[in-house]
């Protein structure tokens, strides 16, 4: 990954991809996506559903050799069988015995993509026919799914209707186009083959350990023909689909379809204890009832019918290994419901065939192909996660997705052995990684120590980044993209610029409070206006702040968000002393940058003992979390900015090259004297819902607020500045972009999202981005 | 049942496309009839309920083929989703409620339950004696040709026939 060629290679492919595939998949994922806000507001007790199915989740997983021995002994007494498969070909082994050269139809199951099954029956001279429409269509293009919910969602209706023209030869009236004509013509060509199909094939969402029953979420209805027209079923499922009771369904089913693609319910759940009682449906005898004449609802409906055959297999494939992998073993609590690739802004740009492996795609599929498939096979799309988090929220079963992703680029880094440690590092700066690491990444997971440098040298280091030649080498040896503004770095750091102006201002005797404003390797370095924006801030709400040099260390996010977990542990380990101290002082800690909090408040759980970490939590606070609740406790706002202030005004000037999209022009304009601000919250401080604090307090000052509605402005750190993924970076903040285009004034809480916002938006005078407490807080001097 | 819960499923079987139409029991032959597209299956109904003349029960394959409409009991109804709870049954219940592009379910008011989890405590016991059910809300439907279109494999119109005794 690290070499200048694949580094093209890979933007080749991103850039195509964005071509042929990201306009359906952008549209599909981020209408799924919304779908999934509306239906979970609707949801009285969503975070307990989520604490529930999450609690059933680890239970079964804890529990699974004991649950599998109940599953089988009581698919056992229903009269089916059950093969627990160590691997895919162990697997499809079975399969082949029992459908023998048949014909076969199939409902939608990744498992079954994992095993490569069709291929498998296929080298037997069975034919295989997918039933769900999506797979069917990808089946004909020959085509893998782009989408573990919505396979084929990167495929338009217009595709879709050349596709079938030109397999089945349709011209003219016969020609079907629009969605009707097509699903009409999908559903009758596969009526034939589910009429004449030997077997009948289904994945299985959930199986109950104490009744055999299996869960099936479709909304077409074909699994439900699948499983009961054959006379033969067979269900292949991975281990992990094992939860213990029937009852257990309940939060499942509330959830699957609201968090995947925002439907409060799918059509059908089929709750099937195998072998069903219903009869088979035999096309072959078209006269003969399908049941014994007499019989009325609810008939015989405990009993397997006699000519029903079903076969559960239980596929392994790598899961019970998963499980005794702490960090792994989360991923086994997925229900495969899509919502971390729906959220996932770099996925709804590309979608799976650039966000995916041999078979899972989305966040989490990094930790299905690190288990199933192995670490290479993670390796060639893990940079995708940016670390964001904006699927944490989003995941019904609470699965903490960035870590899985993290721990598996550390893995990856480290050459698939987590052992290995090489404490004769070469490079750009001594870390605890291995040699062999990406330099590109050493590079940025040390950031801290090349901004100490650039500060030092400032303004001679910005210059010379700045030069043609550095950035071609930068490109070229680093992978740094070339069109991309460097950070520039200030000579004089927050702290240094603290010091000299003589410490703290407010009395002790005065203060409401004491703080330390984290002085971040960003705000120390790069951004130093909004380091001094905040103690001003802060100091005119009553605070007695402090920036001390021994907190300016970093927090270790950079490493983590490389992959470089010692390196980050080792950072966070000297940021905890620092800060620590200071709160055992009894000051609170501000912290300006959100992946700095995010990193304190979700992170360092991973790196540090448990009670350090919770300490250090509890005492920090995000910079305009801070002030809310300053002002909620009576603090006077008197001192700061408020929107009507004459230096609050970013012209009505729009922001540079922006081109006049879809806009509504007098949006919130021509509310008497306020100001119109365009807010987008970090990706993190969102995650850690941080968002309404900002907005809160904005609208307390007066300014009239728009929100972005978008999950990320696409750069998440240091991912917009890789030439490999510059592109693709500009591809997901263009929405955000198209809404923010005509604001007065855009404010963003990120470090990235302000470069990015930039970039978006075009060069200004007056415009650059802010953070919020540069346009709340009280004027220089 | 109570009236509100009753209210409920009226309205989560409207959201998701499908019409509730009340009936007292001795008027059930009377509602089915008038929401019939013939030809029709059906399955015989439990509680001495009738299905109207012209029905065919024990369909066969051709049958089931033909059939513009399929009729079958619901064993339970969940108000808050409007959704109908079929059984797998040796009558086969689940081929005439899927083949058919109308699919009637005749359900009793006594039968709706309010959420999920009641739904799922009371099938419990049923399933581990062996039974199948399935959640059906609404009709079939699909989003994989471009837009989403109501139909796909299973029915595409779904008429619910609740029925209520006199003094519920
Ligand atoms: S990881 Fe969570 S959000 Fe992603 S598919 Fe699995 S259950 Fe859904």
């Amino acid at each position: 990954m690290s070499k200048p060629d694949s580094r093209a290679e890979t933007a080749a492919r991103i850039r195509h991809l964005l071509e042929t595939e990201g306009d359906a998949v952008a549209e599909n994922t981020r209408g799924f996506n919304r779908g999934r806000h509306e239906a979970v507001r609707e949801l009285e007790d969503y975070e307990a559903l989520k604490s529930e199915a999450r609690a059933i989740k680890e239970d079964a997983i804890e529990r699974l050799p004991e649950l599998i021995d109940d599953l089988r002994e009581a698919v056992e007494a229903n009269g089916g069988r059950v093969y627990v498969a160590d691997d895919a070909a162990d697997a499809n082994a079975y399969v082949r015995e029992v459908v023998d050269g048949g014909t076969v139809v199939k409902s939608k199951s990744m498992t079954t993509e994992e095993l490569e099954l069709n291929e498998a029956l296929e080298a037997d001279g069975a034919a295989v026919t997918e039933t769900d429409l999506g797979e069917w269509v990808l089946q004909l293009a020959d085509e893998a799914p782009s989408h573990i919910v919505g396979p084929a969602i990167h495929k338009s209706r217009e595709g879709i209707a050349d596709l079938f023209a030109e397999t089945f030869d349709l011209a003219g009236e016969d020609r079907p186009e629009t969605a009707e004509e097509l699903t009409r013509f999908a559903r009758e060509r596969l009526l034939r083959d589910i009429r004449e199909a030997d077997v009948g094939v289904t994945g299985a969402n959930f199986l109950a350990a104490d009744s055999g029953t299996m869960a099936l979420v479709t909304s077409e209805g074909n699994a439900r023909k699948t499983a009961v027209v054959p006379d033969t079923h067979v269900a292949v499922a991975g281990v992990e689909k094992v939860i213990p009771t029937v009852e257990d369904l309940a939060p499942f089913v509330e959830l699957i379809g609201r968090s995947g693609t925002g439907q409060d319910i799918t059509s059908y759940v089929s709750l099937l204890t195998p072998p069903v009682a219903s009869p088979p449906v035999d096309f072959s005898d078209l006269e003969s009832p399908i049941a014994a004449s007499g019989t009325a609802a609810g008939d015989g409906a405990t009993e397997a019918h006699p000519d029903r055959e079903f076969h559960l297999v239980l596929v392994d494939n790598g899961r019970l290994a998963m499980r005794e992998d702490d960090d792994l073993r989360e991923t086994l609590y997925c229900i495969r419901c899509g919502a971390c690739s729906n959220s996932c802004g770099n996925f709804q740009s590309v979608g799976g065939h650039a966000f995916g492996g041999e078979t899972y795609s989305g966040g989490i599929a990094t930790g299905w192909e690190a288990g199933v498939e192995g670490l290479d096979t993670a390796a060639e799309f893990n940079d995708l996660c940016t670390g964001c988090s904006r699927c944490v929220p989003a995941c019904p079963v609470k699965i903490d997705i960035p870590w899985i992703n993290t721990v598996v680029r550390d893995r990856i880094n480290r050459g698939g052995d987590p052992g290995r440690f090489d404490p004769l590092v070469e490079g750009l700066t001594p870390d605890d990684e291995t040699g062999g690491l990406d330099p590109s990444k050493r590079l940025f997971g040390n950031f801290d120590a090349l901004a100490k440098l650039g500060s030092a040298t400032a303004p001679l280091s910005n210059w010379g980044a700045s030069l043609g030649p550095v950035r071609a080498a930068m490109d070229r040896w680093l992978g740094i993209a070339p069109e991309r503004d460097l950070p520039t770095f200030e000579r004089e750091t927050l702290v240094d610029w603290f010091e000299s102006r003589g410490g703290p201002r407010v009395s002790e005797g005065m203060a409401r409070r004491e703080a330390v404003v984290y002085p971040d390797t960003y705000t120390n370095h790069v951004a130093v206006d909004r380091g001094k924006a905040a103690v001003r801030t802060l100091e005119a709400l009553g605070v007695r702040v402090h920036v001390p040099a021994s907190t300016a260390v970093a927090s270790g996010r950079a490493p983590l968000s490389q992959g470089m977990v010692e390196t980050a542990r080792g950072k966070a380990e000297r940021c905890r002393n620092a800060l620590l101290a200071e709160i055992d002082a009894g000051r609170d800690v501000v912290v300006i940058e959100p992946s700095d909090l995010a990193a304190f408040e979700r992170e360092y759980e991973r790196l540090l003992p448990e009670a350090d970490a919770t300490a250090l939590a509890d005492g920090c606070y995000e910079v305009l979390e801070y002030v809310y609740g300053l002002l909620e406790n009576g603090a006077d706002p008197a001192g700061l900015t408020a929107a009507g202030d004459s230096n609050a005004t970013g012209g009505d000037d729009d922001n540079g090259d922006c081109d006049d999209r879809d806009i509504d022009d007098d949006r919130d304009r021509d509310d008497g004297d306020g100001i119109t601000v365009a807010y987008h919250a970090h990706c993190q401080q969102r995650t850690l819902d941080l968002e309404a604090h900002t907005v809160a307090v904005l609208e307390r000052l007066g300014y009239d607020v728009t929100t972005s509605e978008t999950e990320c402005c696409g750069m998440a750190g240091s991912f917009g500045y890789k030439s490999a993924y510059y592109e693709l970076s500009m591809d997901v903040g263009e929405p955000l972009a198209e809404q923010f285009c005509d604001a007065d004034r855009v404010l963003a809480s990120g470090t990235s999202c302000c470069e990015q916002l930039d970039a978006l938006l075009g060069p200004s005078t007056e415009g650059s981005t802010e953070h919020p407490i540069e346009a709340i807080s009280p004027p220089e001097g | 049942m109570s009236s509100d819960t009753l209210s409920a499923f009226v309205a989560g079987a409207e959201d998701h496309h499908a019409s509730v139409h009340r009936s007292a029991p001795d008027a059930v032959a009377g509602t089915v009839a008038d929401l019939i597209d013939p030809p029709a299956v059906g399955v015989r109904l439990p509680d001495e309920l009738d299905l109207p003349e012209g029905v065919a029960t024990d369909p066969t394959p051709a049958e089931l083929d033909a059939a513009n409409t399929g009729i079958s009991a619901a064993r339970l109804a969940i108000a808050d989703y409007g959704t109908v709870v079929l059984e797998s049954d040796a009558a086969g219940s689940e081929a005439v409620s899927l083949f058919p592009e109308r699919h009637v379910a005749v359900v009793r008011a006594g039968d709706v339950v309010p959420g999920m989890r009641e739904a799922m405590a009371a099938l419990g016991d049923r399933l581990r004696d062996g039974a199948s059910e399935v959640l059906a809300t609404g009709p079939s439907a699909t989003a994989d040709m471009g837009d989403l279109v109501i139909g796909a494999h299973g029915p595409r119109d779904v008429e619910i026939v609740l029925v209520e005794d006199r003094d519920e």
